[in-house]
């Protein structure tokens, strides 16, 4: 028996709803395992169960050929099990060295022995081609780096065992090749890896096995040598999957969005240098760049979130740096923001009231400082028909809608006001394959109805497939203006990492 | 809407009823009896005309900074300056209508009350601005302010009010008074006074406030989403420093009007004036609801009054009513584990059946 | 008077005010780095200061000199017990913590001048303690040249043990697997749970040992300044402690500092009365120095960064 993991006939139920449903596989030493599936299909309940923050309702675990019994995370620690969360599980104002060694402190008297843990780790880290700075703060580290002390983390504490969660979501493709590495290093160590993730390409690359789940199900184990992506796809769906969108051919001539030599700060930093863009009527353009790279700032600056530090924003001719963000909205500025639950929406108010988050303060639903509810109501019936976004009222509170429809409310309440300038930040993150499709057609729709729109997002594909247009972004800075037509994205991708800017550009 | 409006009054009552079993236990605890106290407690706060009289007089000022309190929290703010608020609301009062005795009654009483309010507006905003312009914490910058507030007032009191000598100022002229003629007469010498009724209307304005006008549509937003309604254009920091400045007003004018209906006068004092965090205690059982505060006030007040007479009837001291006050805001801090309990008792009974299916 | 002398004064006025504020601060410190804020310390002192009073009164005939200083740890132990009622409502029930905290401060003086009365026939004051801490002079270093007068010279010796807990208080935060587990549950406390660190157990350590020493901050103030206990034997210092504490940085040393630094400020129109200088500023001012200079140090030098990520916040597992 060389399994070093044995899922059989796992269940987890949340009251009635069955997250994991008999779910089993195997891994073996050295072996480097995909768990492929949809946002919200089980990857993380079974992640959960495995590490110790969740007890499975039927079935068992067994590891290394024993029943495993684990109440919390320290009992997965013990058997050898390391996780790497999505979202980074570090303190940010502790050091390096600090975040590895905290609940496995080694002590002289009663006092951590900081010299006896730095050797042990500089060891580690030498045998593992990891690259660390054990004194700076995480705060202060890169992305990159702050997975190589989450790996640590688990190779301190002998872990065996290893789990990598959605792992390559903030990387650079070059990050990405040097994970890839580490990963392929703690294989041929003799170590175990399951590795959580929904994109296809990586799993080629990099996994022996895959497991695809749906829904709560294993669909299928695949070996992934001899399975297309195509297929995989498919499986992690469960249907044919048609993203094609309808590009219509539209008059591209009249500007709509003028940026020029725009200067903003955040946090006493330049985050955004000597940018000029343009968007024109029925086109889409994309900004491409790693998460980080002052996309952000871009667009609080254009919606007026931000005070722009030098350079003029135009919106149909109009100046409209420095304006409040009320001004611009009236200017004709939309905008889907990428945080939906926590700047898109109030979730304690109700549908209709979200609706008209943009609207109320003028007549006809405001008048002499008082509100008018009727029209607020009337209002969020309409958009509600019109959007298809399902719930039982107008009334109904946004927080208690689902996360598709939650988008949807944005979505209705942006586009209804009919903007000249659409901006769309990471409109797909975290939504699973059907609010995509339905995301992508509202906004192709926008374009082919001759509106301007700004899309940032960090899914290159995303880019690729809806932008007429392709800016890279990197710190702060337009490296490079390049036609989704002829880009692959490894050419995009060096890009993006700042690397030689590829003269692919077209001139507008 | 119904049924959230009835957990919240459930939680309510269920932190009452917890509050005084506290307060029977700690009583039969030390050997006292706890029925015939909460006996005396009911008789000293409504067995007369004159006993109601005080108690809805006492209701005013705790009215009035719960409300000021409410509006803070509404728009997501801590307000624990209400003793401070209330204290330069108190003073402002009593050094206008002393300096200005000459004015027609009228128009002392409408200035005195307007510039204790402005004062505690002001007092309060000053927390406000620093909090919208500079992110300072309102709690510690509220508590820093009520401190301040204290030593100046008896500073001011002792210097610019009082007699050489003495710790008082001398008393507000009579037509300067809440508590007329008429009042005292049918309420047999309570204290009672118009302020109740001022206390009423400001009710009502803060309940239209909230549900019906534009500014209060953006002070509720802002309490609760700060970045959305920032994305959506609202002006954050100018609703920060107008929901502060509401705060402050009327904690200021709960001192105001107890100066003018009450007091008659003001003193230097060692302590912070306790109204302020009993109003905090109101707002917060009820919710900080415009309308559910009357009641709760109604109650503390009850206790309050009603508690003055627990010591002369026995020899029970009256602050266990301030123990049973602060049982019940406990209760309230910790009604997530009622409505745990609650949840529990209803999941267990699904788990219980889903196990069934499951064995079958 | 001889310079010396109002340097002597100066320092141990400035110490004996200070100590009941470094004891509560630091308490408030260990609270907050483990991510519970507490608005209660001012409860807390209030109950120090009771039952270290009765205590005192109590057992003063049979303990002699050592009962305030056994009076201190009795303050403590119930400013501990005390103190459980935060952690229950905070950690273990998820209340808000800066309601809990006034729970505490509206049910401290309340109980406390309920057994008051009580005890001492129905008064809300009681008698006064006979055995109180007086000044000390350290034998030794107090022959040290202007040095030894000034500072080891009828001082408080209490606020140098004040002192001494306030550097331990560093070492165990910053320098021992306690002390950085403490701090891990106040920054991020899932990352700590991932790595097996028991929220909860830490977040409880942190409220009691603020209980701890906020009693022993009450008990300080009682045994050295007042000498009895009523309802308005604390007016405050819980307060100026937690300003004490913000003004430090949530750090035991910087704390000690700002605790100090009030100190000197609340003793200032005390001494003003022998400095020259001093002598013509208005006492309201001295009053009122410790909450202004706390604002403006807020507003002008402190970003928000500084407190513990996630102080404030309660933690909810497997969320």
């Amino acid at each position: 028996m060389d399994n070093v993991v044995e899922i059989k006939n796992i269940t987890k139920k949340f009251g009635s709803y069955k997250a994991n449903d008999n779910i089993s596989l195997q891994l073996k030493k050295g072996e480097i395992l995909a768990l492929l599936g949809e946002n919200g299909a089980g990857k993380s309940t079974l992640m959960g169960m495995l590490s110790g923050l969740l007890e499975p309702t039927s079935g068992e675990i067994l590891i290394n050929g024993h029943k495993a019994v684990m109440n919390n995370p320290r009992d997965a620690k013990k058997l050898g099990i390391g996780m790497v969360h999505q979202h980074f599980m570090l303190i940010p104002a502790f050091s390096v060295l600090e975040n590895i060694i905290l609940g496995d402190e080694p002590t002289k008297g009663s006092f951590i022995d900081y010299k006896k843990a730095a050797t042990e780790i500089q060891k580690l880290a030498q045998k593992y081609h990891l690259d660390i700075n054990l004194n700076a703060k995480v705060r202060d580290i890169t992305v990159g780096m702050q997975q190589r002390v989450e790996i640590m983390k688990a190779l301190y504490r002998k872990a065996n065992i290893f789990i990598f969660d959605e792992p390559t979501a903030a990387l650079t493709p070059q990050e990405i090749d040097q994970l890839i590495k580490i990963l392929r290093a703690l294989a041929a160590e003799g170590k175990a890896v399951i590795f959580i993730t929904h994109k296809l390409k990586e799993i080629k690359e990099v996994a022996d096995r895959c497991v695809v789940i749906r829904m709560g199900k294993v669909i299928d184990t695949v070996k992934v040598s001899e399975t297309k992506e195509e297929t995989l796809a498919e499986m992690m769906v469960g249907r044919k999957v048609n993203l094609a969108l309808d590009k219509k051919t539209v008059p591209q001539d009249k500007l709509v969005l003028e940026v020029k030599n725009l200067e903003v700060d955040a946090h006493k930093r330049r985050k955004v240098s000597d940018f000029n863009l343009t968007i024109h009527e029925g086109e889409i353009v994309g900004i491409a760049g790693v998460d980080g790279n002052g996309q952000s700032e871009l667009i609080e600056a254009i919606t007026g979130l931000r005070k722009v530090r030098a350079g003029s924003i135009k919106v149909d001719g109009k100046e409209l740096q420095n304006y409040s963000a009320r001004k611009i909205s009236e200017a004709g500025v939309g905008c889907i923001p990428e945080d939906r639950q926590n700047v898109g929406l109030i979730l304690p108010l109700t549908i209709a009231e979200n609706l008209a988050l943009k609207d109320y303060y003028h007549e006809p639903i405001s008048k002499y400082g008082l509100l008018n509810y009727k029209l607020i109501n009337q209002n969020g019936r309409k958009l509600i028909k019109d959007f298809d976004i399902r719930s039982q009222s107008e009334k109904e509170l946004v927080g208690d809608l689902s996360g598709g429809n939650q988008q949807k409310v944005i979505v209705a309440r942006e586009i209804a006001k009919e903007p000249k300038l659409l901006i769309a930040a990471n409109p797909t993150r975290g939504v699973d394959i059907g609010a995509i499709e339905y995301i992508h057609e509202k906004i192709m729709e926008q374009r082919n109805a001759g509106r301007a729109v700004l899309l940032v997002s960090f899914e290159l594909d995303e880019i690729l497939k809806l932008s007429d247009r392709i800016i890279v972004i990197h710190e702060g800075k337009v490296v490079g203006q390049i036609d989704p037509q002829n880009t692959s994205s490894e050419e995009l991708g060096l890009m993006m990492a700042g690397k030689t800017p590829v003269s692919t550009g077209i001139e507008r | 809407m119904l049924s959230k409006s009835f957990k919240g009054i459930s939680n309510a009552l269920i932190s009452i009823f917890a509050g005084f079993i506290v307060g029977a236990i700690v009583m039969l605890s030390f050997g006292y009896d706890p029925l015939q106290n909460y006996q005396n407690l009911l008789v000293g706060a409504f067995g007369d005309i004159y006993s109601i009289g005080e108690t809805l007089r006492n209701m005013i000022s705790l009215i009035l900074t719960a409300l000021g309190f409410a509006v803070a929290s509404k728009a997501g703010f801590f307000n624990i300056g209400g003793p401070g608020q209330y204290l330069v609301g108190w003073f402002s009062t009593i050094a206008f209508t002393l300096n200005f005795s000459h004015l027609p009654g009228f128009l002392l009483i409408t200035g005195g009350l307007l510039c204790g309010a402005v004062a505690g507006g002001i007092w309060s905003m000053i927390a406000g601005v620093l909090r919208a312009y500079f992110g300072t914490s309102e709690v510690i910058t509220t508590i820093m302010l009520n401190y301040i507030a204290l030593y100046f007032v008896n500073f001011a009191v002792k210097n610019w009010l009082a007699a050489k000598g003495s710790d008082s100022s001398p008393n507000i002229v009579r037509k300067a008074s809440l508590n007329t003629n008429f009042l005292q007469e049918i309420t047999h010498n309570s204290t009672f006074n118009w302020g109740f009724f001022i206390a009423l209307i400001v009710v009502a304005l803060i309940w239209f406030y909230f549900n019906k006008t534009r500014s209060g549509f953006e002070t509720k937003t802002v309490g609760l989403n700060e970045s959305a309604s920032k994305y959506a254009g609202v002006n954050v920091k100018r609703t920060i420093v107008i929901a502060m400045l509401i705060s402050g007003l009327l904690a200021g004018l709960g001192g105001a009007i107890d100066g003018l209906g009450n007091f008659q006068n003001i003193s230097v004092s060692n302590n912070l004036p306790s109204v302020g965090f009993n109003g905090m205690a109101v707002a917060l059982l009820a919710a900080e609801n415009p309308i559910g505060i009357v009641f709760s006030a109604l109650l503390f007040s009850a206790l309050q009054i009603g508690g003055l007479s627990i010591s002369v009837y026995s020899n029970t001291p009256s602050e266990i009513v301030d123990i049973v006050i602060a049982a019940i805001i406990f209760f309230v801090s910790i009604k997530y584990v009622f409505e745990l309990l609650l949840k529990k008792r209803w999941f267990a009974k699904k788990r219980v059946s889903e196990k069934e299916g499951a064995d079958k | 008077m001889s310079l010396t002398t109002i340097l002597m004064t100066v320092f141990s006025t400035t110490l004996i005010y200070a100590a009941p504020l470094i004891f509560t601060a630091l308490g408030g410190t260990f609270s907050e780095r483990s991510g519970i804020v507490n608005v209660g310390l001012e409860g807390m002192m209030i109950v120090g200061a009771f039952s270290s009073t009765v205590f005192n009164l109590s057992f003063a005939n049979v303990l002699g000199n050592a009962t305030p200083w056994i009076s201190l740890l009795v303050g403590a132990v119930f400013g501990l017990l005390f103190s459980i009622l935060h952690a229950v409502a905070t950690v273990t029930f998820r209340a808000n913590h800066i309601i809990s905290g006034t729970v505490l401060n509206l049910m401290a003086p309340a109980l406390c001048v309920f057994l008051t009365r009580i005890i001492y026939n129905g008064k809300g004051q009681t008698p006064v303690i006979d055995q109180s801490m007086g000044s000390f002079t350290f034998p030794g270093l107090s022959q040290l040249p202007f040095v030894g007068k000034v500072l080891f010279s009828r001082t408080s010796l209490v606020a140098f043990v004040a002192v001494f807990i306030g550097i331990l208080s560093w070492y165990i935060l910053y320098r021992t697997n306690i002390g950085l587990r403490l701090r891990s549950v106040g920054e991020n406390p899932t990352a700590a749970d991932t790595l097996g660190i028991n929220v909860g157990k830490y977040r409880y350590l942190g409220v009691l040992i603020s209980g701890f020493l906020g009693g022993i901050g009450g008990a300080v103030m009682a045994q050295s300044i007042t000498l009895n206990f009523s309802a308005s034997t604390i007016s405050g210092q819980g307060f100026m402690s937690l300003a004490a504490m913000i003004f430090g940085k949530w750090n035991p040393l910087g704390a000690t500092g700002a605790a100090i630094f009030f100190g000197l400020a609340q003793s200032l129109p005390i001494i003003g009365g022998y400095v020259p200088v001093l002598s013509q500023v208005n006492s309201v001012w001295f009053q009122i120095a410790p909450y202004a200079i706390t604002i403006i140090v807020l507003v002008f030098f402190l970003g928000k960064a500084v407190a513990p990520a996630a102080d404030g916040q309660n933690y909810i597992k497997g969320k």
